[in-house]
């Protein structure tokens, strides 16, 4: 279904709130892919349509920002940050566990369809490394049984209690780690 | 270790706080805006932050009630407040957590920055990938909304402020003020040049202000206690109030710290966070995110405030200090900052895009021990060449690194270098990852 149909009020609350239209072009973004797991080419001609942009005003943008994936990744996508903060405590070692686990290096997915794996720069959880963000979910101070925990969680649940909830470090005293 | 009060990480680490409405009010909070709007004028309140001495908490450091008093006075158009929630530097992770165990603290800050500068509008430009706080300001500024401090007539006062959020979408480049506009705007964040600056031409080239999350959590509590009270703070006159410095790596207990400016690295390193996680001893830090030169053991003793810092040769910049010990190869964390740089490069200046790669593909020769010995040279002519020749602050950061470590270990880049002499291979071309997103 068309953008427009489905998030008719989404996308009206969206353009109240910016006094010039194309800085709606984002958040509606977001939305394609939030809708389709990546933004297609349809989808950029049609926002491009609501914004009054032309298609390549809104391509040379979604080519700018890393979040916006401009073909199709899997059910979760695994992000694992490897700048030099996470390196420092592991997440080299961590890479290796995911890519030995779900058996694919970082830019593919498996056959499955299940997982894509990546690797990303800062994800500002530099205290609690190594790190990965699934989807919208960060999963922080990894070792290798809770890996394994959370990828089986996923498989079976769609999603794992290990997540990380609001930030917090260090942790308080009484609470569990 | 001397017992410092918590000014904004007080509320957060009480038993039992959720953050929700009820409990920022319970522990005083909205106070400050009921104190000050309408009551106090909005020149005044510019007054008052000036003279606390708060200096800007995302990088740069420029004194805040300064950088509102750019605003043209005269001007009748809208004008713009953007809180700069794109927190991406490595190395920090303090606005993240006030931001999401905290929030009604930054909105009390957003509003009352509001009308000290007469906006009506504010976005929240918080990174894409801070999907958690973006619901959590969702939920507390709805709830904001509700209370009546947000909107119109906020409070019976007159005075209309919208607030609202708007995500990133991955590049640490929006954390820059100018590509920031760009970004929300809805084009590439490419930084813009600057004269003129945001204050006359900011967001759709109206007057604007760009201020860090903890900057503007800073502002209830001066207004509450008063600029006196922050002004003896920390290290006056110039380093006034708290900070919250993100310590990272090889520490016991990694995570933020909120500290009166002025303490030294030892005691912020070693009685704050621990110490070092093992029995090997500290060889260098960072001392305030991925774009501050490293600085080794022998600056332990210097005081964390604005001027001690740049005095030793680097800079408090984000407040994230990462912690290495012996034995870390200081060409390899170099190697894995500049891959940072070079992916978050905008491209928009010749010297950083390019150079950010040169500077990859050198580092990474040298660590695969197929360097040169001319390769030395190449690095520091590459980072005379990048550094203030490019129209952000991006350029000056990128050589920080490099610059640092030739002159701090430079015997580590010779011994590699050597090495690859006696193996035969220097110069012959190595099998490499592309660089970038791999």
């Amino acid at each position: 279904m068309r953008l427009s149909e489905k998030y008719k009020d989404q996308i009206a609350d969206i353009l109240s709130r910016y006094p010039v239209r194309r800085s709606a072009l984002l958040p509606l973004l977001c939305l394609a892919q939030q809708e389709e797991g990546y933004v297609s080419e349809a989808a950029m001609k049609e926002i491009a349509g609501i914004l009054k942009l032309t298609p390549p005003q809104v391509y040379e943008t979604v080519t700018f920002y890393t979040m916006l994936n401009l073909k199709p990744v899997g059910k979760f996508h695994i992000q694992v940050c490897k700048s030099l903060m996470c390196a420092l405590v592991g997440s080299d070692t961590l890479l290796g566990w995911l890519r030995a686990k779900l058996g694919i290096k970082p830019g593919e997915t498996t056959p499955d369809r299940m997982f894509t794996l990546s690797t990303v720069e800062c994800l500002a959880a530099c205290g609690a490394g190594p790190m990965m963000q699934i989807n919208d979910d960060y999963y922080e101070k990894l070792t290798e049984e809770k890996v394994d925990r959370i990828l089986a969680d996923l498989k079976r649940d769609g999603t794992s209690p290990l997540k990380s909830g609001p930030f917090m470090l260090p942790e308080p005293v009484n609470s569990k780690g | 270790m001397a017992k410092h009060e918590l000014i904004l990480l007080k509320n957060m680490t009480s038993p039992g706080y959720t953050g929700s409405l009820a409990d920022y009010e319970r522990a005083g909070g909205y106070q400050a805006l009921r104190k000050t709007l309408g009551k106090i004028a909005p020149a005044d309140v510019t007054a008052i932050v000036v003279k606390s001495g708060l200096r800007g908490r995302g990088g740069a450091g420029f004194p805040t009630g300064i950088k509102w008093g750019f605003l043209p006075k005269d001007y009748q158009g809208p004008r713009y407040l953007c809180c700069n929630a794109d927190e991406s530097e490595p190395g920090t992770f303090k606005d993240r957590q006030l931001i999401e165990r905290d929030p009604h603290q930054v909105i009390e800050g957003i509003l009352l920055a509001c009308y000290a500068i007469g906006a009506e509008t504010a976005y929240i430009y918080i990174r894409g990938e801070f999907a958690l706080g973006a619901a959590i300001l969702e939920r507390a500024l709805s709830e904001a909304g509700a209370a009546g401090y947000i909107g119109r007539n906020i409070l019976g006062t007159g005075v209309n402020i919208d607030v609202w959020i708007h995500r990133g979408a991955g590049a640490y480049i929006c954390g820059e003020e100018t590509a920031l506009l760009e970004s929300l705007e809805g084009k590439r964040g490419l930084p813009r040049v600057k004269p003129p600056f945001p204050a006359t031409h900011g967001l759709y080239g109206k007057p604007t202000v760009v201020n860090n999350v903890e900057t503007l959590a800073n502002l209830p509590h001066i207004l509450n206690r008063g600029a006196e009270w922050f002004a003896s703070i920390g290290s006056p006159p110039k380093s006034t109030g708290t900070r919250i410095f993100c310590v990272s790596g090889h520490v016991r207990r990694p995570g933020n710290y909120e500290v009166p400016m002025g303490i030294t690295f030892r005691e912020l390193i070693f009685e704050h966070a621990g110490g070092m996680r093992s029995d090997k001893s500290l060889k260098a830090f960072i001392p305030g995110g991925a774009s501050a030169p490293f600085l080794t053991p022998d600056h332990l003793d210097v005081k964390m405030d604005f001027e001690s810092v740049a005095q030793a040769g680097s800079m408090l910049g984000s407040g994230g200090v990462t912690v290495m010990e012996e034995g870390t190869s200081m060409v390899w964390a170099t190697l894995r900052l500049m891959e940072f740089f070079y992916h978050e490069s905008c491209g928009k200046c010749t010297p950083c895009r390019e150079g950010s790669s040169w500077l990859v593909q050198t580092m990474r020769r040298i660590l695969a021990k197929r360097g040169r010995r001319e390769d030395l040279e190449t690095l520091t002519d590459l980072c005379q060449n990048i550094a203030g020749r490019t129209v952000c602050a991006f350029g000056d950061a990128e050589v920080a690194p490099v610059m640092s470590t030739l002159k701090y270990w430079r015997h580590e880049y010779e011994d590699l270098i050597r090495e690859a002499e006696s193996l035969g291979l220097s110069g012959v071309p190595e099998l490499v990852l592309p660089a970038g997103r791999y």
